[in-house]
């Protein structure tokens, strides 16, 4: 045994190139194949034709993405974009005080940060059933404004397009707080200091001082908010009632009960398109280094 | 049996090829009934196509092969009485996993994605067509299935399906829509009240379904339901996306909860769901509005990658029994095409007009038909009125 | 040194945790009520989570999420610490292509990597089944067990290891009984990040399932779908608490410094992600 660990560490010592790849090796195969090629499978299928009842016929076809130009689809883009920048805006509105009032909580610091934390990893399903539990005709908010008198009948929440931003803001607001915080906790306040000492303003202070250097947090809470938004599918679907699609929800139809595979899947080219420009923007913006800054999910 | 009764059986019987027009026209006048009357009736339902004989059933002993020891069913959501599976586990000492989904093109999806495991499906009779054209049924062993005798002949050898090669009859319906009685008085005969009425304004739902939802705005425009006139069908397009301003979600079978509690006025919906949702508030109405609707038969088949075919077939036979028939439709209130089953089942749904309609109701009904290349066509209207 | 907070920046503070908690925490009171429908409290009862047990389709689900975690998890965490470590310390030729792909799993939505997966089984005539889920849930979890095995090397204090090297233990020593060590909490943060992703993942597993493998998010989909109910609450209320339990693990984990018991340098909670 000794004499094949011996003659094991040789050959590492010898080939460094070696090491790397056999800790690099099987973890890059999982992706590649099961990650990289599956991607390159569906960008192939978006050029095909589709079957008569589904399916794939193989031929080469631009149909699908000329349909994708079609007005009516152009708008559900719109509509995706829209939502998911008005979430994205709502989010860093609410979601940048309380990060700041975090950082500045001292012995709180802990707790509230857990508190942040804690939505983060709970299921999306369990959150999005609770807003529908909340928003229904016969839910909680309508029961008590009923009873308390305050409205004679049920206002109509759910199944509307604001139902779907309430659910997209509730779902994404962690993603932007702990970011934000993570770079307003770096802030070297003696540079506050100063600005104050230089007879400047609480606003213009923040908006001078404060907002520049913690500008690498609030891009990379952006990017999480927004791309995550982009690709939603549970909020629409259950808040929405079927009613406003998404770019998600069109390509889960597609791939489901439309049956329509090839416009499936150059929709889903279409919105990584998408994702891809903005994290090219984001890193042009922020620097290569930036990655970093955003850490996990 | 009533003389409409039986007259109404022999029409459907010419509907469906079973029986020639001399011999309704000679049953007719044995029944007292003229003959210009006869064939004016006969003249009134849907026209039927030519199907082969054939010896409905196998007689014989039970297949007595081994049964697989799982069964694997996909179902119809709520589609099925509470007792059918467990006692079918009891007896056969099959253990079943039940799955369930909302729609025919639902269904079609995940085979056509290679969910392979599942033994038995339930598609509509168009659907039955479409899967049979891609070789996903299996052929049936009409030996392993001694009950199919008790099918009533009407149900035997269907257009869609002649010889009974694929598909056995499992239940049948009409879908017009369910409404709150206590909470909507007036123009409850008609399409108008989904498409047109603004007092509903999100109180409405349509099924998740896209032949049915588009089946509905075609009849409610006076179009067959199987038509492929592109004018026909841009029209229903649009007066379903104008629709969208009135319309509270589409949902299919969980709209009943909703109905109960009221969040929902009106839902188009099948006969038994209704019913099943009646029975839980007696406020909730029924009706096949007078421009007319579907008419529809659901299936049992075997795909034809089922890994646990005996089984299946033998659930199938099951299902085929007087008793359990009866139990299944008595739960569900849908249709029964079991004859051995019809004395079982309940005074009340064998009279209820909206469970087994009468003539002069059913001519005005009409059956899916596959529609071939058109169902690209239908597919995309689908996807545009949802994306709208 | 404590800076002053405006009370209207904490009090807009305050609305924003109970817009965060408060739908979830209704949830939990409501899946106690005896009322079926309506949300009128007419009593205490434990009916809704007998009824759970009851119900062999939520029972096999969660039978099913659990064992899809567990497999997900060690082998995302396996494979995903590998790939850290030789980021983390060996010169890579290509570097950028592999920060590329790994950047990949975190940025393609959800829905795409759904997809793309059902389209190369259904390409490859590849059954759906448990190993379809456990394989998409291992692709989309390595990138994320790297970030915090990542965030926790570049953290580590190297000296350990080098004066473990200098006296005179080679490689493999020191890898299992100084690097390791040293690397555990952030190993079993990640994993802890990988179990809770592949449990509660529903979009991804809802394209790559098979025939009988509904996990408990496809199964709660389905009821949530079918109706509100508090049965649904029940479950719910069963997965927060569930999540809160790994939360609390996980940010353990992350504090603890070391398995040895000299203490290293305290960090901030950075290997939580972000």
């Amino acid at each position: 045994m000794t004499r094949l660990r011996a003659g094991a560490l040789t050959y590492l010592h010898t080939h460094r190139h070696a090491a790397a790849w056999s800790l690099l090796g099987p973890g890059m195969f999982w992706l590649t194949i099961f990650f990289l090629v599956p991607l390159l499978i569906v960008f192939a299928y978006s050029f095909m034709k589709r079957g008569l009842y589904g399916g794939i016929e193989l031929q080469f076809t631009l149909e699908s993405y000329r349909r994708f130009f079609d007005p009516l689809y152009l708008d559900i883009f719109k509509r995706t974009f829209v939502l998911s920048v008005l979430t994205t805006v709502i989010c860093l509105v609410i979601g940048y005080p309380m990060a700041y009032v975090i950082a500045g909580s001292g012995k709180w610091k802990d707790i509230l940060l857990f508190l942040v934390i804690l939505p983060f990893w709970t299921s999306l399903l369990v959150r999005t059933y609770a807003m529908i539990f909340l928003m229904r005709d016969t839910g909680l908010i309508n029961t008590w404004l009923m009873d308390l008198g305050v409205i004679p009948k049920p206002i109509t929440m759910l199944y509307t397009e604001p139902a779907v931003v309430v659910g997209l803001v509730y779902g994404s607001l962690p993603f932007m707080i702990l970011p934000v915080y993570a770079s307003i906790e770096k802030l070297d306040h003696s540079l506050l200091e100063a600005a104050e000492v230089l007879g400047a303003r609480p606003a213009v202070r923040f908006l001078k001082v404060t907002v520049p250097l913690t500008l690498p947090g609030i891009l990379a809470g952006c990017l999480l908010v927004f791309i995550p938004a982009l690709g939603s599918f549970l909020g629409p679907d259950l808040l929405g009632g079927a009613k406003h699609m998404m770019i998600g929800n069109l390509v889960q139809n597609q791939f489901g009960a439309a049956r329509n595979w090839p416009f499936g899947s150059a929709v889903s080219f279409m919105l990584m398109g998408v994702v891809l420009i903005s994290m090219l923007i984001y890193m042009r913006v922020q620097g290569r280094e930036a990655l970093g800054a955003m850490g996990g999910p | 049996m009533s003389d409409l009764r039986r007259l109404e059986k022999l029409a459907r019987a010419v509907e469906r090829g079973r029986l020639t027009r001399r011999d309704f026209l000679r049953e007719a006048t044995a029944l007292g009934i003229g003959l210009s009357a006869a064939a004016q009736f006969l003249a009134a339902c849907a026209k039927g196509e030519p199907g082969e004989k054939q010896a409905s059933g196998g007689e014989g002993a039970a297949a007595s092969a081994e049964l697989e020891k799982e069964l694997n069913v996909y179902n119809w959501s709520d589609y099925i009485a509470k007792e059918t599976i467990p006692n079918f586990e009891k007896e056969f000492g099959v253990k079943v996993i039940y799955d369930v989904y909302e729609n025919n093109e639902e269904m079609l999806a995940k085979i056509q994605a290679g969910a392979t495991g599942y033994d038995i499906v339930v598609p509509t009779d168009y659907m039955v067509t479409i899967m049979q054209a891609q070789g996903m049924l299996a052929e049936l062993d009409h030996a392993a299935i001694p009950n199919l005798k008790n099918l009533d002949p009407l149900f035997v050898s269907p257009p869609y399906d002649p010889g009974n090669k694929h598909s056995v009859a499992y239940q049948w319906g009409t879908t017009g829509y369910a409404y709150r009685g206590d909470k909507i008085t007036g123009g409850t005969d008609s399409w108008a009240l989904l498409f047109t009425d603004a007092k509903l304004k999100g109180q409405i739902t349509m099924l998740d379904d896209s032949r049915e939802a588009i089946n509905a705005a075609l009849k409610f425009q006076g179009h067959s339901l199987n038509t492929t006139d592109e004018a026909a069908l841009q029209d229903a397009k649009k007066i379903l996306i104008d629709q969208k301003k009135l319309l509270k979600a589409y949902i299919s079978a969980p709209v009943k909860a909703s109905l109960i509690s009221g969040d929902v006025w009106a839902a188009q919906l099948w006969s038994g769901d209704t019913f099943q949702a009646q029975a839980e508030n007696d406020q909730i109405q029924y009706t096949i509005p007078k421009e007319g609707c579907t008419l529809w038969t659901d299936n049992l088949c075997v795909l034809s990658t089922a890994p646990h075919k005996r089984a299946a077939m033998a659930f199938m036979d099951y299902v085929l029994r007087p008793d359990v028939g009866a139990a299944i439709s008595n739960f569900v209130a849908y249709g029964t095409p079991n004859a051995a089953a019809m004395p079982l089942i309940d005074e009340e749904a064998r009279t209820n007009p909206a469970v087994y309609p009468p003539t002069e109701v059913l001519s005005r009904l009409e059956f899916n038909k596959d529609l071939g290349e058109a169902t690209r066509v239908w597919d995309q209207i689908w996807t545009e009125i949802k994306a709208a | 040194m404590k800076r002053r907070l405006p009370g209207w920046l904490v009090a807009l503070t305050g609305l924003g945790f109970i817009f965060l908690h408060l739908p979830i925490l209704v949830l939990i009171v409501f899946s106690f009520n005896a009322s079926r429908f309506s949300v009128h409290w007419t009593g205490f009862t434990l009916d809704w989570y007998l009824k759970l047990l009851d119900s062999p389709l939520l029972l096999r689900g969660l039978k099913l999420s659990l064992i899809i975690a567990v497999a997900a998890t060690l082998l995302a965490t396996i494979l995903g610490t590998l790939l850290a470590l030789a980021l983390a310390r060996h010169r890579v030729k290509g570097r950028q292509g592999l920060e590329g792909l790994l950047i990949l799993p975190i940025v393609t939505p959800e829905i795409v990597v759904g997809i793309s997966l059902l389209v190369f089984f259904t390409f490859l005539h590849y059954p759906l089944g448990v190993s379809s889920v456990v394989i998409a849930h291992v692709a989309f979890s390595i990138s994320f067990v790297v970030v915090v095995v990542l965030a926790r090397l570049h953290g580590m204090d190297r000296s350990l290891e080098e004066a473990a090297l200098n006296l005179g233990a080679d490689e493999v020593v020191t890898f299992w009984k100084v690097t390791v060590p040293l690397l555990l909490p952030g190993i079993i943060a990640a994993g802890l990040l990988a179990f809770t992703l592949s449990f509660d993942d529903f979009l991804i597993t809802f394209f790559v399932a098979g025939v009988g493998s509904s996990t408990l998010p496809l199964v709660v989909y389905s009821m949530v779908r079918l109706n509100v109910s508090p049965t649904v609450n029940a479950i719910s209320t069963i997965i927060v608490l569930a999540s809160t339990l790994t939360v609390m693990l996980a940010d353990r984990f992350t504090r603890s410094r070391t398995a040895l018991p000299a203490g290293a340098r305290p960090k901030a909670a950075a290997t939580l992600p972000a």
